[in-house]
């Protein structure tokens, strides 16, 4: 056993020091005006022939390491448990979420205001990541593009607000009709593809939205983005200090409260939260529609689905178009808690995160994901001393949940129709 | 109702099916029968708009339909059987026949959103429909299992059931016998007879139980090497000697 798997582990040994070695070993140093190449410290270098030695002793042994670990993984006495009656597991999920929903709506008035602006950041993340459940977990289409959309809805705000001084309140339908028009004029052609096909093309669909942004100067500043983005107000009050627009009134005047900057921010988070309980309901109610089984169907056998007479074109795009909705949803607000947006924004990176939140979460699992959300995006804040290591540490956390769980935190289970009268 | 002409079907070099002519009329049973390999698939897999032929015409009720997406076909009345059962098997039962009857479902998007009266009394009707079909079939004690983990020949009347709740016209049934105990063949010797008597739909039979394909067929077209062999009355085809050339040189 041992024997047979030497070859292999000298290999992957010398991988990690042919790849590692000149990347890690080396250090581009300016002297004068030229840059020269010298050595690391001694340190350093230990340190790769450690990791080649790690390496080599994990390749040599792994069959043993998987299988303890696996073993491992069998002690969980959750692991094998007969699965969940339906109607108690409807009633244990909805608890659970109302329970989630309740104490979302209580916390920031006892939270600081760092704490609430970032739960409105991870609650747009939540709005992202569901609307992505739809696509890829629901109807099976991988799109990696994702936040293409979730860009037409900052910029439809920015744009509106800059251009035609629109208010958040119409900008909102607004942005997220028009990111749901996008993902149906470019679902459209590109729906008929599969798989990696299908993956490649709405990344480039996802970069050309981003490079058109950022070259499109004379509209949308291009690299610079778009500023001063207003604020939501709630009834025509502003949560300034100052009123900005003519005709409306100051929150704390009105109410005869001392300014306090943080109202603004419980504000938008409590806009934010109902934004993201609006989605989370819609989705669920999709699920449990004739759409919601369509998906499905066409995710577990096309041919069949459409021997039935179901059009794949309009299936799939109906579950792009809705995701797409929800990005531009999260775009609006997004813009509005920033007051600034600019391309940068719009990286593939983010796409991949949210992409990361619906694996990590079980793919079309709504609670998982709203768990990975959170997970993903409070980590790395909390942990900001490793900040460097932050997509590291994400890296690594993928590879293990492939391992043990491939399934994601709380896979998929879906809701069945059920026909009661059985005479 | 449906007229085949000239129909031709080539992969490449190997054409699977040559010339191959036939004709349904309302409220008939007509099989398809020959060896293995000889093309009879290909010739469903052509009219129901999986492979576009490359020769010949498909005419449903005077519209040519050869080359048309499946799904349209589908809507059309034209709906058939697999001969490698089709389920979604990680669905229910049930559900499996409620997606067959969700042709159109932008229309009531909003509606199912705000879950409005008309929107909850269609489902109850698809329901209603999948249950008698399921009761029809024997299979209503099974609506909430998974279909997947159905028993083979209970499988097989499934996918009829969710033929028939889309109300087809034409039903293209691909060796629905094969796998089945005598007991079960009998059941759907029977259940065929009834869709065309109660239900007023013609069927198209791929058939390769030889009692079932006569006792039931009102014609019967064979095919050989993809080529037409013959066709006719089921008494005449049980004497013609090309036929019992074929399947004794397959035996
Ligand atoms: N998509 C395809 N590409 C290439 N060849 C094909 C394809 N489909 C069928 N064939 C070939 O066409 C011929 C006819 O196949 P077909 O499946 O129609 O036969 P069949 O009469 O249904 O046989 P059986 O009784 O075994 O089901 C076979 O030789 C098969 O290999
Ligand atoms: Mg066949």
């Amino acid at each position: 056993m041992v024997a047979r798997n030497f070859g292999h582990a000298l290999f992957c040994a010398m991988i990690t020091l042919i790849i590692s070695y000149p990347i890690v070993g080396f250090d581009l140093v300016f002297t004068g005006l030229s840059l020269e190449l010298q050595q690391v410290e001694a340190g350093t270098i230990a340190g790769i022939l450690l990791a080649v030695a790690a390496v080599f002793v994990f390749q040599l042994f792994r069959p043993a390491i998987m299988g303890t670990l696996a073993r491992l993984v069998g002690l969980n006495p959750l692991a094998n448990r007969p699965p969940m009656e339906q109607n108690k597991r409807l009633k244990l999920e909805r608890g659970a979420l109302t329970i989630i929903v309740l104490l979302a709506l209580i916390w920031p008035f006892m939270a600081s205001r760092g704490a609430v602006d970032l739960a409105t950041l991870v609650l747009i993340y939540v709005i992202l990541a569901l609307g992505l459940n739809v696509v890829v977990g629901l109807a099976g289409l991988l799109d990696l593009g994702y936040v293409a959309f979730y860009a037409v809805g900052a910029y439809t705000f920015g744009l509106l607000s800059q251009y035609l001084g629109v208010s958040f309140w119409v900008a909102l339908p607004l942005g997220a009709l028009l990111a749901a028009l996008f993902g149906f004029v470019l679902g459209f052609p590109v729906l008929r593809l599969r798989g990696d096909y299908l993956a490649i093309v709405t990344l480039g669909f996802g970069e050309i939205i981003r490079i058109v942004l950022n070259n499109l100067t004379s509209i949308t500043g291009g690299p610079n983005g778009i500023g001063g983005i207003p604020d939501p107000t709630l009834f025509g009050m502003e949560f300034g200090r100052r009123v900005k627009e003519e005709g409306n009134a100051s929150f704390h005047e009105v109410f005869n409260l001392p300014y306090e900057s943080v109202h603004k921010v419980i504000f938008l988070y409590l806009i934010t939260l109902v934004l993201a309980v609006f989605t989370l309901v819609v989705i669920r109610r999709l699920i449990r529609m004739p759409v919601g089984r369509s998906w499905e169907a066409l995710r577990e056998d096309e041919i069949a689905a459409r021997s039935l007479g179901l059009s794949r074109t309009a299936v799939k795009l109906s579950a792009f178009t809705i995701g797409a909705f929800f990005a531009g949803f999260a775009g609006t607000i997004f813009a509005s808690k920033q007051g600034f947006i600019s391309p940068e924004s719009f990286v593939f990176l983010e796409s991949a995160i949210i992409l990361a939140i619906v694996v990590l979460g079980g793919m079309g699992s709504q609670i998982g994901v709203i768990l990975a959300a959170i997970a993903v995006t409070i980590l790395p804040e909390l942990a900001r001393e490793f900040s460097e290591y932050r997509m590291l540490i994400f890296g690594a956390a993928m590879v293990m949940m492939m391992v043990w769980r491939p399934q994601g935190l709380l896979p998929m289970r879906r809701i069945h129709v059920q026909l009661n009268r059985l005479e | 109702m449906l007229e085949v002409q000239n129909l031709s079907m080539r992969f490449g070099g190997l054409l699977a099916v040559d010339q191959v002519s036939m004709d349904v009329q309302e409220h008939e049973i007509v099989s398809i029968i020959g060896p293995n390999g000889a093309g009879k698939t290909t010739v469903f897999n052509c009219m129901s708009g999986f492979y576009r032929p490359t020769g010949g015409k498909i005419l449903y009720r005077g519209q040519e339909i050869q080359g048309k997406p499946d799904h349209k076909i589908s809507r059309m009345g034209l709906v058939r059987t697999f001969q490698h059962v089709r389920l979604f098997s990680r669905m229910t039962v049930v559900e499996n026949l409620l997606v067959a009857q969700h042709r159109h479902l932008n229309t009531n998007l909003i509606a199912g959103l705000l879950n409005t009266p008309s929107y909850r009394k269609r489902e109850q009707k698809s329901l209603d429909r999948a249950a008698y079909w399921l009761d029809r079939v024997g299979l209503l004690e099974l609506a909430n299992r998974e279909a997947g983990n159905l028993a083979y020949g209970q499988q097989r009347r499934l996918e009829i059931a969710r033929c028939m709740v889309t109300e087809p016209e034409l039903l293209m049934l691909d060796e629905p016998a094969a796998g089945l105990n005598p007991n079960e063949t009998r059941e759907l010797n029977e259940l065929i007879i009834s869709l065309k008597e109660d239900y007023n739909v013609s069927i198209v039979l791929i058939e390769h139980d030889m009692s079932l394909v006569m006792d039931i067929s009102d014609r019967i077209n064979v095919i050989n090497q993809g080529r037409p062999l013959a066709s006719g009355k089921p008494e005449d085809i049980q004497k013609n000697d090309d036929v019992i050339k074929a399947y004794l040189g397959e035996a």
